[in-house]
């Protein structure tokens, strides 16, 4: 990028010089473009706009932004639920994955294999936290259940899933339970590749014990690694649907599991109000990207 | 132990080593119980799933589950066997797919500076933020526009513009020296030859890994609202069907999942050591 003018090289030519780099790139970027460029542009536009898909959209100005805050109580409890995710699920898995990365890195190879299997293994088998509605189910079958009352901690069965009281513990734990996933495999082989000579060096320095290491070395030298944890973790957080909806039915009981994504589907797919749902979506993309700016920061990125 | 296997580490308490073990052995055993809870499930017979109170193990190991599997079929619109294909045929088009093109688009962004790089770069690391779910509806949307809805198409393209895959291979590609490009450069070899016979061959690691993530997204993915069409279903959609099917179904909905999991799994076991590997170089500096 040392765009030194000394004998101003045209844009036209510099393109027409790496044509072969943007034919390389062509059809990820054209895939790319069609699939969420695309989208997103056409959800900001549909935003302003009343559409149901059949008939051709009309302008609404900013009504879909109003209702959502003014005139959608089930929204409300959507966001509530979703931010649970986004600030307390979401940074204690981040936690999770992180301390049991480095738990697990000082085993020998073989221990380390097995675990990073095993707390690897809800997340690469999404499909099967379809159990815990068995494992929490509201009738004396439920495991949880069954158990609590053979204990004779309770009387009658909990209704976990329907109740909602219990119901977001439950998803909660659930989503914890699947969320060691890319972040969690990137802290693994980020702790791998921290340079041993570090540990040394801080050893002459007055690195006392395993805390200040992890403190002044491991860390700093991980932080290109957490950053991208965090992105992962953002990006899972925000979109946590298909656990509530499962789980809890859709709609769950009074709304009680509502999360963002899940209230946008309900509104567009089932209802087909295509300009509030990506009123939604649009909010949505707005929050993430600001979430990512101020993790950035704090991880002290530009 | 630690303090004897490398001079380096420092030495914990053996409280220290008891806690930590015991929080090891805890969590794994939350991980895996409710998968090992699902295996059992799909050996038991019927009068052992109806059993009150529910037991954890397995008595009377059976088959019949998987059986059922496949005799079901017969009841449901099209043969198991078809949706066995329409999962297999999507997560390979796909993985396929995108282990190319990602590796074409990140090879100019690892190694070279352009006019658009920096911005191409910086769209796609926002891009990672957006999940499949978040950009449902302007997709479906976009879909059923162009015609899509109730088509392969639907299940093969939107994944395709995943950019984890590239992400990751782009971070890989930055560590492979110059030197070996510049070598080949020297001898004459233009930029698709050093990409296709410099570049992937030396970034191994990087494609098991776009494979495993990407065939591991799609394989369970369930597209219930772009795919109406029973012949057009895939694996995961009609195990949430089985499993939604009451009591009879448990053991059967149990024994389709188990098949569902066995092969990212599978691929994940043989292809770890490179996927860490690969992981290795995923920070983010910018």
């Amino acid at each position: 990028m040392s765009t030194i003018r000394a004998h101003k090289p045209s844009l036209a030519r510099e393109i027409w010089k790496n044509r072969h780099l943007y034919l390389l790139m062509a059809p990820f970027l054209l895939v790319f473009t069609v699939f969420i460029i695309i989208p997103i542009i056409v959800s900001v536009v549909l935003s302003l706009t009343d559409f149901n898909m059949l008939q051709s959209p009309s302008f609404v100005g900013l009504d879909n932004y109003i209702r959502m805050f003014l005139d959608d109580d089930v929204f409300i409890v959507a966001v509530r639920n979703t931010l649970i995710f986004a600030v307390l699920t979401g940074p204690v898995s981040y936690l999770l994955c992180f301390f049991l990365a480095w738990m697990i890195n000082d085993l020998p190879p073989k221990f380390r294999w097995v675990l990073t299997l095993l707390f690897y293994a809800p997340a690469l088998a999404s499909n099967i936290f379809y159990i815990w509605t068995y494992i929490f189910s509201g009738d004396m079958y439920g495991l949880v259940n069954s158990t609590l009352i053979q204990l004779g901690i309770i009387m009658e069965p909990i209704q976990w899933l329907t109740d909602s009281t219990y119901v977001m513990f439950v998803i909660i734990l659930v989503q914890l339970w699947m969320s060691l996933g890319t972040g969690f495999l990137a802290f693994i082989a980020g702790l791998q590749s921290v340079d041993t000579a570090l540990f040394e060096a801080g050893a002459i320095d007055g690195i006392r014990n395993r805390w200040q290491q992890l403190w002044y070395i491991t860390l700093p030298v991980m932080k290109p690694m957490l950053m991208f944890g965090a992105v992962m973790q953002i990006s899972t957080s925000f979109s946590v649907s298909a656990v509530p909806m499962t789980l809890a039915g859709f709609p769950s009981t009074d709304n009680a599991a509502a999360t963002v994504v899940s209230h946008m589907i309900d509104h567009g797919i089932l209802r087909y109000e295509m300009g509030y749902a990506s009123s939604i979506a649009v909010l949505l993309f707005i929050v993430m990207v600001l979430f990512k700016d101020a993790i950035g920061k704090l991880l002290g990125q530009d | 132990m630690a303090k004897l296997r490398t001079g380096r580490m420092l030495g914990r308490s053996r409280w220290g080593n008891f806690i930590m073990f015991s929080l090891l052995i805890l969590c794994g055993a939350f991980m895996v119980l409710p998968i090992v809870y699902s295996i059992l499930q799909s050996f038991k017979p019927l009068n052992e799933i109806n059993l009150f109170p529910p037991r954890f193990f397995v008595t009377r190991p059976t088959l019949s589950n998987y059986g059922k599997l496949f005799q079901l079929s017969a009841n449901l619109w099209v043969p198991f066997s078809r949706y066995v294909f329409n999962s297999v045929f999507v997560s390979v088009v796909v993985t396929a797919l995108n282990v190319i093109i990602a590796s074409m688009c990140a090879y100019p962004l690892a190694k070279y500076t352009f006019p658009g790089s920096k911005l191409i770069f910086r769209t796609i690391v926002v891009a990672l933020l957006f999940s499949s779910q978040v950009t449902y509806i302007p997709q479906y949307v976009l879909l059923s526009k162009m015609g899509m809805i109730n088509t392969y198409w639907a299940m093969i393209l939107p994944p395709l513009a995943s950019t984890l895959g590239l992400y990751l291979m782009r971070q890989y590609m930055i560590a492979i020296p110059d030197s070996l490009m510049e070598a080949a450069k020297l001898d004459g070899a233009g930029e698709y030859r050093i990409f296709w016979q410099i570049i992937m061959p030396n970034v191994k690691p990087a494609w098991l890994t776009l494979m495993i993530f990407s065939f591991q997204a799609v394989w369970n993915s369930s597209n219930n609202t772009y795919i109406y069409k029973e012949q057009l279903k895939t694996l995961p959609t009609v195990m949430s069907q089985l499993a939604a099917g009451g009591v009879a179904r448990v053991g059967v909905g149990a024994a389709s999942s188990v098949i569902l999991m066995l092969p990212p799994v599978l691929l994940f076991v043989f292809t770890q050591t490179n996927i860490i590997d690969t992981m290795a170089t995923s920070g983010m500096k910018d």
